[in-house]
C-alpha cells in the first residue's frame, strides 16, 4: 500500500511536466478553479461561453468542409451540392455550419446586450470591450466571406453590393474595390482570396478571443448589481460556472439542433438554392439577417458615401460608448431613465432588422430612416446627457447586503 | 417546410424579429399536405416513384436534373436490377475510345440523367427565347417551396380582360408576374399511373412536386432521423446539467 503522503506514479509525472509548462494551472486559472467569479451572475453571462462552443463547432465543421469544397466559379456551386448529396454526413456539415453562423451570431449579439445593459464596457473593462467589438467585426468579415462560398445567386449578387459600397471612398475607393476584388468584377480571384481569408479569420479570432479572456482576468468579471465585489462574494469559476455553463450550452443547442434538422433553409435565402449568374440580377437583394440592421442604416441615407460612413460608424461608435456614458453606474438596474432607453434602444435595432429585409421604399423607409436617426441620437446625445441629469437609485453595498436605506 | 412548430418556438423564444427576413412574396400560396412535413416527415415512396414518373414520360422534355445519378433511385425503392434496367433505357455519349472516337453506349447507374438540351442557347431556341432551368434543386430555390410547385402546375388559367400576353406566354396565378413561357403541361390522365392510381391533374401535380422535393433534398428522412436521436440525447443531456447544477450550488445557496 503507498503512504497516503507518497505521491503516486502518475503524480510525479503530472508534476515533472507541470514545473516545465504549467499548462494544467494556466488553464485552471482561467476558467477552473482558480478564477474567483462573483456568485450572482446569471444567465446572460452563458454567452460568452455559448459563443466559443459556437466558435468551435464552426471551426470543425468548417475543415471538414474545406476538404470538399473547391473555390472556383465553375465548381463551387456544384461541390457543396457534392457535399449535400454525395459525402458522408456532409448535409450535416452544411447544415451546421450555415445555420450555425447565424446561431454564433445570436450568442453574440446577446452577449453584446448584456454588456450593454449592465455596464461592462465601463471602467476597468474598455479594452475588454474593444477587443470584443474586433471579434465582431472580425466575424462579419469572415461570415460575409463565407456566404460567398457556395456561389449561389445571393452569394455573388451580395457579394457585388457589398464590395462595390468601397467605390464611394473619395480618392482610393476604386483602388480598394479593384484589390478586393482581383480584377473589374466579382469573380474566380475574389471567390479564390475569399475562400483564403475565410479560412484564415477564424484563427484570428481565436487570437482574439484569447486576449479577450486575458483582458477579462486583469479586473476580473462584471455582475448584475454593477458593483465591484469583495473576495467574499466570489465563488471558484470550476464547479459553479462550468456546470451552469454545461446546462446553457444544452438549451441552447436545442434550439440550435431544431433549426439544423428541421428547418435549415428557414434563415437563408431561396435564391441560394440558383447557381450565379452575373447576367441576371435577382429581384431584391438582401444579406443575410444578422447584418440587416447596418443595410437599414447603409440604405437610410440617399447619399452612399454618408450612407457607408454611418453604416461603419454604427459599429466604431461602440468603440468610444465608454466615455459617450457619462454615468459611473454600471448597471442599468439601479437607472431608471437609463434602463428604458436602453431597452428602446433594443426594440430599435430590431425595427432595423426588419427594415433591412424590406424593400426599401415607402413604410419601410421612412421607419428605416427614424430607426437610423434614433440609433445615432441614443449613443451621441442620449446616453451622455441621460448620464448627466439622471438621479440612480442607491447602490447595494455588496452582494450579500441589501440597499442602504437613505438615512431618515 | 417552414411550419414547424420547433422552428417557430426556436425563432421566438432567441426574440429574432417575427417577420421572415425575406420580403413576403406578394402572392399568398396555400400550404398543401405533404407526408415530409413534420418532425418524422418522410418521402412516400409510391408517390415519389408515381412523380418520377410524371417527370420522366412529360417534363423532361424540356428540364434537366443535373445532380440526379440513376443509382440515386436505389433510395425510392427501386432494386439494383431495376435501377439498372432503367438506365439502360437511355443513351449517353462517352469518349474518347482508343481511336479517338466519341461513342453512344447505354447509360450506366453511376451516370447522370441525360439533359434534353446540349446547350443554353439551344434550350433557349427550342422554347422561344425562355430557358426551362434545371429542376434538381428547384423545391428549395423557391419560396413556398413543394406548396409554390402543386400551385404552380395547377395555376393556369384565362387571362384577365385588362392583361395582355406577349407571344407564347401563358397566365399563371402563381407565377410572379403572372405570365409564364412554359405552357400548361398537366391535365386529368395526361400519365397513366403503373401502379393504377387515379391520374386526375391534382393527383399528377402533387406527385411530381413530391418527386421534386426529394431531388432537392434527398437526405431529408436521415436528417429527421438523427435529429431525433441528436435532440434525445441534447434533452437527455441538459436535464442531467440541471440538476447537477442544482446539487452543486446548493452548497453555497444554504446560506
Ligand atoms: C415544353 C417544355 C416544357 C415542359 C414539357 C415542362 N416545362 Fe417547365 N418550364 C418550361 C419553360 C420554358 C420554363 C421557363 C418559364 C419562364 O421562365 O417563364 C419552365 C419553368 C418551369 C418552372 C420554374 C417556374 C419558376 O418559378 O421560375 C418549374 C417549377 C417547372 N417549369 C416545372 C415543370 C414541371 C414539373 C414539368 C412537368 C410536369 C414541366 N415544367 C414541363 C418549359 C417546359
Ligand atoms: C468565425 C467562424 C465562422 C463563421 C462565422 C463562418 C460563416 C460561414 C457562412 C455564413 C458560410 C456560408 C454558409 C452557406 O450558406 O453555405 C460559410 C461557408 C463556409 N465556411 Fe465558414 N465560417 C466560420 C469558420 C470557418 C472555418 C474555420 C472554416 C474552415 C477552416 C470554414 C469553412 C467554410 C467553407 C468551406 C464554407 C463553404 C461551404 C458552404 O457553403 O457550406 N468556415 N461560413
Amino acid at each position: 500500500m503507498t503512504n497516503a503522503t507518497e505521491k503516486t506514479t502518475l503524480r510525479k509525472i503530472f508534476d515533472w511536466h507541470e514545473q516545465r509548462l504549467p499548462i494544467v494551472s494556466f488553464i485552471d486559472h482561467a476558467v477552473g478553479t482558480q478564477y474567483p467569479a462573483p456568485r450572482n451572475l446569471n444567465y446572460f453571462w452563458n454567452f460568452g461561453f455559448i459563443a466559443g462552443f459556437m466558435l468551435a463547432v464552426m471551426t470543425v465543421t468548417g475543415i471538414f468542409l474545406a476538404m470538399n469544397y473547391v473555390a472556383h466559379t465553375s465548381m463551387a456551386f456544384d461541390s457543396v451540392e457534392r457535399i449535400m448529396r454525395d459525402v458522408n454526413y456532409g448535409w450535416l456539415l452544411r447544415y451546421m455550419h450555415a445555420n450555425g453562423a447565424s446561431f454564433f451570431f445570436i450568442a453574440v449579439y446577446i452577449h453584446i446586450f448584456r454588456g450593454l445593459y449592465y455596464g461592462s464596457y465601463k471602467a476597468p473593462r474598455e479594452v475588454l470591450w474593444w477587443i470584443g467589438l474586433l471579434i465582431l467585426l472580425a466575424m462579419m468579415a469572415t461570415a460575409f466571406m463565407g456566404y460567398v462560398l457556395p456561389w449561389g445567386q445571393m452569394s455573388f449578387w451580395g457579394a457585388t453590393v457589398i464590395t462595390s459600397m468601397f467605390t464611394a471612398i473619395p480618392w482610393v475607393g476604386n483602388a480598394i474595390t479593384t484589390l478586393l476584388w482581383g480584377g473589374f468584377a466579382v469573380d474566380y480571384p475574389t471567390l479564390n482570396r475569399f475562400f483564403a481569408l475565410h479560412y484564415l479569420l477564424p484563427f484570428v479570432i481565436f487570437g482574439l478571443v484569447f486576449m479577450h479572456i486575458w483582458a477579462l482576468h486583469i479586473p476580473g468579471s462584471n455582475n448584475p448589481l454593477g458593483i465591484d465585489v469583495s473576495t467574499k462574494d466570489k465563488i471558484p469559476f470550476h464547479p459553479y460556472y462550468t456546470v451552469k455553463d454545461a446546462f446553457g450550452v444544452g438549451v441552447f443547442l436545442l434550439f440550435y439542433f431544431a433549426v439544423v434538422f428541421w428547418a435549415p433553409n428557414a434563415l437563408g435565402e431561396v435564391d441560394n438554392y440558383v447557381k450565379a449568374n452575373p447576367l441576371q440580377t435577382p429581384p431584391h437583394i438582401v444579406p443575410e439577417w444578422y447584418f440587416l440592421p447596418f443595410y437599414a442604416i447603409l440604405r437610410a441615407i440617399p447619399n452612399k458615401l454618408l450612407g457607408v460612413i454611418a453604416m461603419f460608424g454604427s459599429i466604431l461608435i461602440m468603440f468610444v460608448l465608454p466615455w459617450l456614458d457619462t454615468s459611473r453606474i454600471r448597471s442599468a438596474t439601479f437607472r431608471p431613465v437609463y434602463k428604458w432607453l436602453l431597452i428602446v434602444f433594443m426594440l430599435d435595432c430590431a425595427l432595423l432588422t426588419w427594415c433591412g429585409a424590406q424593400l426599401p421604399e415607402g413604410a419601410p423607409l421612412i421607419l428605416g430612416r427614424i430607426g437610423a436617426a434614433w440609433y445615432f441620437l441614443h449613443l451621441l446625445v442620449l446616453t451622455p446627457v441621460v448620464g448627466w441629469l439622471e438621479t440612480p437609485k442607491p447602490l447595494p453595498a455588496s452582494i450579500g447586503e441589501p440597499v442602504l436605506r437613505p438615512a431618515e | 417546410m417552414r411550419k414547424y412548430i420547433l422552428t417557430a418556438a426556436a425563432a421566438l423564444a432567441l426574440a429574432l424579429p417575427a417577420a421572415s427576413f425575406a420580403a413576403e412574396a406578394e402572392i399568398h400560396i396555400p400550404a398543401e399536405k405533404w407526408s415530409f412535413n413534420g418532425i418524422t416527415g418522410h418521402f412516400d415512396k409510391e408517390q415519389v416513384q408515381r412523380g418520377f414518373q410524371v417527370y420522366k414520360e412529360v417534363c423532361s422534355a424540356c428540364h434537366s436534373l443535373e445532380y440526379i445519378s440513376f443509382r440515386n433511385f436505389e433510395a425510392l425503392g427501386y432494386s439494383e436490377a431495376q435501377v439498372k434496367a432503367l438506365a439502360a433505357e437511355y443513351e449517353v455519349e462517352d469518349g474518347p475510345d482508343d481511336n479517338g472516337d466519341m461513342f453512344k453506349r447505354k447509360a450506366k447507374p453511376s451516370d447522370k440523367l441525360p439533359k434534353p438540351y446540349p446547350n443554353e442557347k439551344f434550350a433557349r431556341s427550342a422554347n422561344g427565347g425562355a430557358l426551362p432551368p434545371d429542376l434538381s434543386l428547384i423545391a428549395k430555390a423557391r419560396h413556398g417551396g413543394p406548396d409554390y410547385l402543386f400551385h404552380l402546375l395547377r395555376g393556369y388559367d384565362e387571362a384577365p380582360a385588362d392583361m395582355k400576353l406577349a407571344d407564347g406566354m401563358s397566365y399563371n396565378k402563381y407565377f410572379p408576374g403572372h405570365q409564364i413561357a412554359m405552357a400548361k403541361q398537366i391535365e386529368d390522365d395526361k400519365v397513366t399511373y403503373a401502379d393504377g392510381t387515379k391520374s386526375d391533374a391534382d393527383q399528377i401535380a402533387r406527385d411530381v412536386s413530391a418527386f421534386l422535393m426529394w431531388t432537392a433534398e434527398p437526405k431529408m428522412e436521415v436528417r429527421h432521423a438523427t435529429g431525433l436521436r441528436v435532440i434525445i440525447f441534447t434533452l437527455l443531456f441538459t436535464v442531467l446539467a440541471y440538476f447537477l447544477k442544482r446539487r452543486i450550488w446548493a452548497r453555497i445557496e444554504q446560506h
